[in-house]
């Protein structure tokens, strides 16, 4: 699948953010007035930026309030919906916070629910896509979940929670990655079974349909070279968990490698997340000649 | 459910206005759907009789090429260098008194000065009266490149080839072969032909060295090496001849196999066919056992016939060809590995055609009469038909091939049968029926008679009273005597050389002769360009007409800006090249459904504009003044012989078709009738017609001829004869001697298959490379339609498993293929159906860069490519001093498909562009826009 | 509306012979022409005349090639557009409820003014039926020609989708896969017509025909062709002979 840019913040920072408003609405860490009102700009800024990011990948986002209608059936209007209404009760409960320095504990238990649903329903997006098998797969919300959840205790200082997240996000990320390769494999989707063709023999793509690239290619025959990928995989992997993981725990606490620690997690986490969707293999790259 | 409400029945279009198709060269009939008097969208006219509504990616993709941006504006005349594509834009008055200029001495000087070539020109009937009238034996169009092989050698032997003459009989075959079929030719009716076949679930057989189009979907695809298709077939025509499964009766009825042959080998006529004092063709008649004329009533021509006169036995041509076919060098062990195609399966083949011939012969219950007075009361089907157009004409041995798959038809019986193959009026026409070339050059008067014709021996060749070539492009001379359609690949070559004369103004049509119409591109392009001692060009001056900014355009000194084909009045006439059906008779014409939004004129207008400055005979009244307003003008009151005008249709007052006066309003009718006339062939005359009297008397009807001319197939070829006897030194009209050996040897009577592999130095250069046309390409035009790009926007390099693995070629490598003449550099793909030495790729996609308003790194300039700079016109040194064609020996048609190369691995070219890759032209008319959202309605 | 109608009343679709598709591309652009003038948005085309021209189309025809256990390798041009499967997970994954499938025929199509590009309904066809335009950036796709084939500004004959109207070679059909008595279900039912990956479980009601076999090598013939005459010098023998019997 084309990484896009838009998709990639948006998966990212909005699960940054209402990773950071779960902790939040928990009262963790426990403050208010200014510094609460800090804490919760930050986080508003990472949701809200990651959706409007999410918005720069429509052909129509002036219609995007539509999207609010088919909660029924779409994971990509629940999310909305969701993320809408976590917005609001975080809101409120924030607030309460700021301004009357008053916690709503119920409220905030809500939103935190409301947050991890959210980020859920985000992942349940690329899950329910059964035509990508990488993503049609139990581990994506938790890759999901672990990274807001990861990100969001690093970002509300719960150091202790954000180092076990490091290890459990480390480990799922390699999880996702073992299963997710054989994924394609195994969901009995191939070339022969696109065409029809198997019954006579082996079958390869002898010319593309036409000689120029078309939008089903660009969005989603995306090929990443196999090398290039492992590269990418150790980077990200030692950015988004290890390198943050050996200076929370080996490291005296210190604001500033915090800040390093945080942002090598964010540079990794917008790394994997780019793998996420680049080594991602969509059913049509077998009309490709993709896996042929 | 709460759907939303759409309108189910929008409105589709203001109007429609039908008419003829020209993205490629089938002339289907189309509805041109009008919105706010702009064209919107096209499709298929079901009334018409050559797509009943279908229609192809190319017609369905004409409203780009309409609304293209490379459409050029106005005049224009060159103001840099040839070929840099700098120009003026002029008007017209200034673009006709500079052709006046030019063409008013050559005219009155030498007319033969002028070489006036009009190549996919659907307009020859008028442009070679043009041509006629300014008195220059040098015209013709593209046939002599294409396929003359194959129409030359259709009509010489039956009457009628494919394609415009004829065509499998859709509708009853059970069996269908074809061989070499090139994509285009036909375009729709093979693709709906095969439909009817497939639907039937009877068998298409497709013999092609690649496997692609209308190969991949035959259930038995043959494989052939390229250029073996005559052997191939002379071993199947073996295998029939050895096991008796040839159509006697319609041997000995219908042909001249029983027809006997001159056997005295002292006398001046050896080897031509007896004739009777009456000079008519003579048999011998098995009923009384004496000689009789092939025609009398009630003989019965004995195909075993033979006579002993004055000690000299003269033998049917029957027994020759027993003789000949028997012979076990046609044996399909013997023909195998040169053929690559197994002698199992050879017998295999000839097994089935005999199987379905005969064992599944068809009855058509019919009473009709045939040429002798005999009344039959059925016509007798062979339900083996045969396909063929350009794959096996391209070669040089290609009129003996074509002419050996139509021996194939005859001896099956099948030709003119139910289920076999069906000629499409106006044809069949004998090879008498039609003109002799003429090139009598009387300076400031016309040419004594039309240029292109059919030789019947050496007094017919184009030769001047010195010997030397008449024409230009040496057609109908000894190098080439049968050149039917001309030679328009060796204009430039041998105007360049000065060979046989220096000529002073070239003069083309819709020919993109600087690029991928021409053998040795590069080479081409530099005599183009070429200068003399004195600084002027070898070739001085050039006048071009086409619609679009090709690549021809940046070499001319003057152009003459067409239309496009929605903008301009056509005929598709009877004398032309004719649309008809096997069932029925039609012509067509273009009408302008949109005027033109710019400054260009339809060229044959303009001719009738310049024909009347020059005061060219046919294009002044007898006071000098412009006969012909512009090219509608022509169409509605030429008159070509009495009551023969260009359409056949609406003459009179509206009710007379075939003959009858011009009609006025014969224009408007075409336009209310679809844009075509269609008359249907009676049902007695269906079938059997060289021979059918009901058919002959109708045809007479219709003008296609002035009185009957029923005539005997030409399995032995009397002409080819004629040659072959100057060339043993019999006549006045003698060849070169070194041209002697040739014309023996290639110029049998009797088909025959000869190799081509030496002349191309097979041994060095193994691998034969060809070229297809997509079907969704015609040649050069498909580049700057928007739409069509998209699906053909460059070609990759197609290379057989074997030649794949021994290079170990990679996905995205480059090769390199070296022929005797030049060098390429392109990107290969891997294609497991293909013959295992033959690489291939699609025609005319590379582009020069400036070409047809492309941005200069349109992938058509950068990865896209020609074969043509690896074919030069001329075949490598033999090492007898002299450099020979690269063309058929006896029609001169150029041996595309017999390009011998090598193939290796190289390195990516540093530019990442096919090499060569020449430099740009200048645009005259800009580039196109980013963009396209073509919509008119909302 | 991103629910599945339970059942519709037609399963109006299209069944393409495999064996018959010559890969020409008439019904790629017939489609593009039609589509670009009428339903919706125009299909555009970026950098139409440039170095990496691109373009929306409904329509494409793909070929490959398959190499059997024995014999030459067969190329089968296979065009591909949407299936209007009975499943639909394109619909159902719309947040706006801009994709449906119609009740009355099946038939999926978009309602484009409320169509905000997101292109996950693209992402979840196996099939690559849906292409963004990026000119609109709607998403676009085959309608079935839903207003060619109920359009009474349109004689009877031409209701039918524009690309089963262009085909020269008559490889594709348009009907209802529903009614087990029309033309298409027959012709499914006789040659064995099979479905596009059916283990995604998307129902499609589009059919593909298999190519017949090619290429078979039987020879029961081969008496056809014993020699009439032992020697080439006995063959006019034999010609005499016969034509005694004409």
């Amino acid at each position: 699948m084309h990484p896009a840019p838009s998709i990639i913040f948006f998966t990212v920072f909005s699960g940054l953010g209402f990773g950071m408003l779960a902790f939040l609405g928990l009262g963790k860490p426990d403050v208010s007035g200014f510094t609460a009102f800090i804490f919760f700009a930050i986080a508003y800024a990472l949701a809200v930026g990651g959706l409007i990011s999410s918005t720069f990948h429509l052909g129509n986002p002036q219609r995007a309030l539509k999207a609010f209608s088919q909660w029924r059936t779409s994971w990509l209007s629940r999310e909305g919906c969701l993320a809408v209404a976590t917005l609001i009760v975080m809101g409120l409960y924030a607030i309460g916070v700021i301004f009357f320095n008053t916690r709503i504990g119920l409220l905030g238990l809500l939103g935190a629910i409301l947050c991890v649903c959210t980020v859920l329903g985000t992942s349940m997006i690329y899950t329910q896509i059964k035509t990508v098998p990488r993503w049609h797969h139990w581990t994506t919300p938790l890759v999901f979940l672990s990274y807001a959840l990861t990100g969001g205790a690093f970002l509300t200082g719960q150091v202790q929670v954000a180092a076990a997240g490091l290890v459990t996000i480390g480990v799922l990320q390699i999880l996702a990655w073992v299963i997710g390769d054989k994924r394609f494999a195994g969901s009995g989707s191939t070339i022969e079974s696109a065409t029809g063709l198997g019954t006579i023999g082996k079958t390869r793509m002898f010319e593309a349909p036409h000689s120029a690239k078309n939008y089903l290619m660009k969005e989603m025959v995306h090929v990443v070279g196999r090398k290039h990928a492992r590269n990418l995989r150790i980077i990200g992997l030692v950015l988004l968990s290890l390198l943050p993981w050996a200076l929370l725990m080996f490291f005296p606490f210190s604001h500033l490698l915090a800040l390093v620690a945080i942002l090598a997690h964010i540079a990794g986490a917008l790394t994997t997340r780019w793998l996420f969707f680049a080594e991602a293999e969509h059913t049509v790259g077998l009309y490709y000649g993709q896996r042929g | 459910m709460n759907q939303p409400v759409i309108n189910l029945s929008p409105k589709v279009s203001d109007e429609v206005r039908k008419t003829t198709c020209y993205m490629c060269a089938c002339r289907c009939g189309i509805n041109v759907h009008m919105k706010d008097g702009k064209v919107a969208y096209i499709e298929g006219n079901k009334d018409h009789p050559v797509n009943q509504g279908v229609l192809c990616a190319k017609g369905s993709a004409g409203i780009m090429q309409h609304n293209a941006p490379s459409r050029l504006r106005a005049p224009m005349k060159r103001v840099g260098p040839r070929g840099s594509g700098e120009f003026e834009e002029i008007t017209w008055e200034e673009a006709y008194d500079i052709a006046v200029g030019i063409l008013e001495p050559v005219r009155r000087d030498n007319p033969e000065k002028l070489a006036f070539f009009t190549g996919r020109d659907q307009s020859q009937s008028f442009t070679s009266l043009w041509a006629q009238g300014f008195g220059t034996p040098n015209y013709a169009a593209h046939g002599g490149f294409c396929s003359v092989n194959m129409a030359a050698a259709g009509i010489y032997t039956m009457g009628g080839a494919f394609w415009e003459f004829g065509q499998p009989d859709w509708d009853r075959t059970k069996m269908v072969m074809i061989f070499g079929v090139a994509e285009d030719h036909d375009s729709n009716p093979i693709k709906m032909g095969l439909g009817k076949v497939k639907a039937r679930g009877a068998k298409v057989y497709g013999v092609n060295p690649i496997r692609s189009g209308y190969n991949a979907v035959a259930d038995e695809w043959v494989g052939i090496t390229p250029g073996t298709d005559g052997l191939f077939i002379l071993s199947l025509v073996h295998e029939l001849f050895k096991a008796g499964k040839i159509d006697l009766h319609y041997l000995a009825q219908w042909t001249n196999a029983p027809v006997l042959v001159n056997g005295d080998e002292k006398s001046e006529d050896f080897g031509l066919l007896m004739r009777d004092k009456d000079n008519k063709l003579m048999v011998i008649d098995r009923a009384t056992g004496k000689p009789a004329a092939f025609d009398k009533k009630g003989v019965k021509p004995d195909l075993a016939g033979s006579q002993r006169v004055k000690g000299v036995t003269h033998r049917s041509v029957f027994q020759h060809m027993a003789e000949k076919y028997l012979d076990p060098q046609y044996a399909p062990e013997a023909v195998a590995a040169k053929t690559g195609i197994t002698a199992d399966r050879i017998k295999r083949i000839a097994a089935e055609l005999a199987d379905v011939a005969f064992n599944q012969a068809i009855e058509v219950k019919q009473t009709w009469t045939d040429f002798r007075g005999e009344t039959h009361d059925k016509f007798v089907g062979r339900p083996v038909s045969f396909h063929s157009m350009r794959g096996i004409s391209a070669h040089a041995n290609g009129f003996q091939t074509c002419r050996a798959l139509h021996m194939l038809q005859i001896i099956l019986g099948t030709v003119e049968t139910p289920g076999g193959m069906r000629f499409k009026p106006p044809y069949p026409k004998p090879p008498e029926a039609h003109p002799k070339p003429h090139c009598k050059v009387t300076p400031g008067e016309a040419l004594d008679g039309p240029h292109l014709g059919f030789t019947h021996g050496p007094d017919d060749l184009a030769l001047k009273e010195d010997g030397s070539p008449a024409r230009i492009d040496k057609a109908f001379t000894w190098e080439n005597p049968m050149s039917s359609h001309g030679m328009m690949h060796m204009v430039i070559s041998n105007a360049h050389a000065g060979v046989p004369y220096k000529i002073d103004t070239l003069f083309m049509y819709m020919a993109n002769m600087s690029w991928n119409s021409s053998m040795n591109t590069r080479g081409v392009i530099d005599m183009l360009t070429d200068k003399d001692e004195n600084g002027d060009y070898v070739i001085p001056n050039i006048i071009y007409s086409d619609a679009y900014s090709s690549e021809m355009v940046s070499y001319a000194d003057l152009i003459l800006p067409d239309t496009t084909y929605l903008e301009r009045h056509d005929c598709i006439s009877l004398l032309d090249r004719p649309i008809c059906e096997a069932d029925a008779v039609a012509d067509a014409i273009r009408w302008p459904v949109v005027e033109p939004d710019r400054d260009v004129k339809g060229f044959q207008s303009a001719l009738c504009d310049l024909g009347a400055r020059l005061g060219l005979p046919g294009f002044v009244n007898e006071d000098g003044s412009q006969k012909y307003q512009d090219y509608a003008d022509y169409i509605t009151n030429h008159i070509r012989r009495p009551g023969v005008g260009p359409l056949a249709g609406f003459r009179g007052n509206g009710d007379e078709h075939g003959r009858g006066e011009s009609n006025p309003g014969q224009l408007d009718a075409y336009i209310d009738n679809g844009g075509f006339w269609m008359e249907h062939v009676p049902e007695d005359a269906a079938f059997f017609k060289p021979w059918n009297m009901n058919y002959q008397d109708w045809a007479v009807k219709k003008s296609f001829f002035d009185k009957p001319m029923p005539y005997l197939f030409n399995l032995y070829l009397e002409p080819m004869r004629r040659f072959q006897l100057a060339a043993e030194g019999h006549g006045t009209r003698q060849p070169p001697d070194h041209l002697r050996e040739r014309i023996k040897e290639t110029m049998d009577p009797l088909p025959i298959w000869y190799s081509n592999e030496e002349d191309n130095k097979a041994d060095e250069y193994p691998i034969t490379a060809l070229t297809q046309r997509p079907m969704a390409m015609y040649h050069s035009w498909g580049s700057q339609n928007a739409w069509l790009r998209q699906i053909h926007g460059h070609n990759p390099l197609y290379v057989p498993t074997k030649i794949w693995e021994e290079n170990g070629f990679k996905e995205g490598d480059w090769a390199k293929v070296t022929s005797p003449h030049g060098e390429i550099t392109v990107p290969v793909a891997h294609q497991a159906a293909l013959n295992e030495n033959t690489i291939w790729t699609w025609n005319a996609i590379g582009k020069r860069k400036g070409a047809w308003a492309l941005e200069e790194d349109a992938p058509e300039t950068t990865k896209g490519f020609l074969l043509n700079h690896l074919i030069h016109e001329l075949l490598p040194p033999k090492g007898d001093g002299l450099r020979w064609s690269n063309s058929d020996p006896i029609t001169g048609q150029a041996a595309w498909f017999d390009l011998k190369v090598r193939v290796e691995k190289a390195a990516t070219p540093a530019d990442v562009q096919t090499q060569p890759n020449i430099p740009a032209q200048k645009s005259p008319v800009g580039k196109g826009p980013e963009n396209l959202t073509w919509k008119l309605g909302q | 509306m991103t629910t599945l109608p339970a059942q519709t009343e037609k399963k109006l679709g299209l069944v393409i012979d495999l064996d018959t598709c010559v890969g020409c591309h008439a019904c790629v652009v017939s489609c593009k022409g039609w589509n670009t003038e009428n339903y919706g948005a125009a299909l555009s085309d970026q950098n139409a005349y440039g170095k990496d021209p691109s373009g929306t189309f409904l329509n494409r025809v793909h070929s490959y090639e398959v190499q059997p256990e024995t014999g030459a390798a067969q190329t089968i041009h296979f065009p591909k557009s949407c299936l209007h499967c009975e499943d639909a997970p394109c619909v159902t994954v719309c947040p706006t409820g801009a994709s449906y499938k119609r009740v009355e025929d099946g038939i999926v199509l978009v309602n484009e003014s409320d169509c905000i590009g997101c292109g996950l309904c693209a992402w979840a066809c196996p099939y690559g039926a849906r292409e963004l335009d990026q000119a609109e950036g709607v998403m676009k796709k085959c309608t079935l020609c839903v207003d060619r084939i109920y359009n009474e500004n349109l004689p009877e004959e031409d209701r039918q989708p524009a690309c089963v109207r262009t085909c020269p070679a008559g490889a594709r059909h348009f009907g209802d896969l529903g009614d087990e008595t029309s033309d298409v279900s027959q012709l499914v039912k006789e040659r064995g017509g099979f479905d596009l990956m059916p283990e995604q479980g998307t129902k499609p009601v589009n059919k593909y025909l298999p190519p017949r076999p090619k290429d078979e090598q039987i020879d029961i013939l081969a008496p056809l062709l014993e020699p009439v005459a032992a020697e080439p010098t006995g063959f006019l023998g034999w010609l005499d002979k016969t034509l005694e019997k004409l």
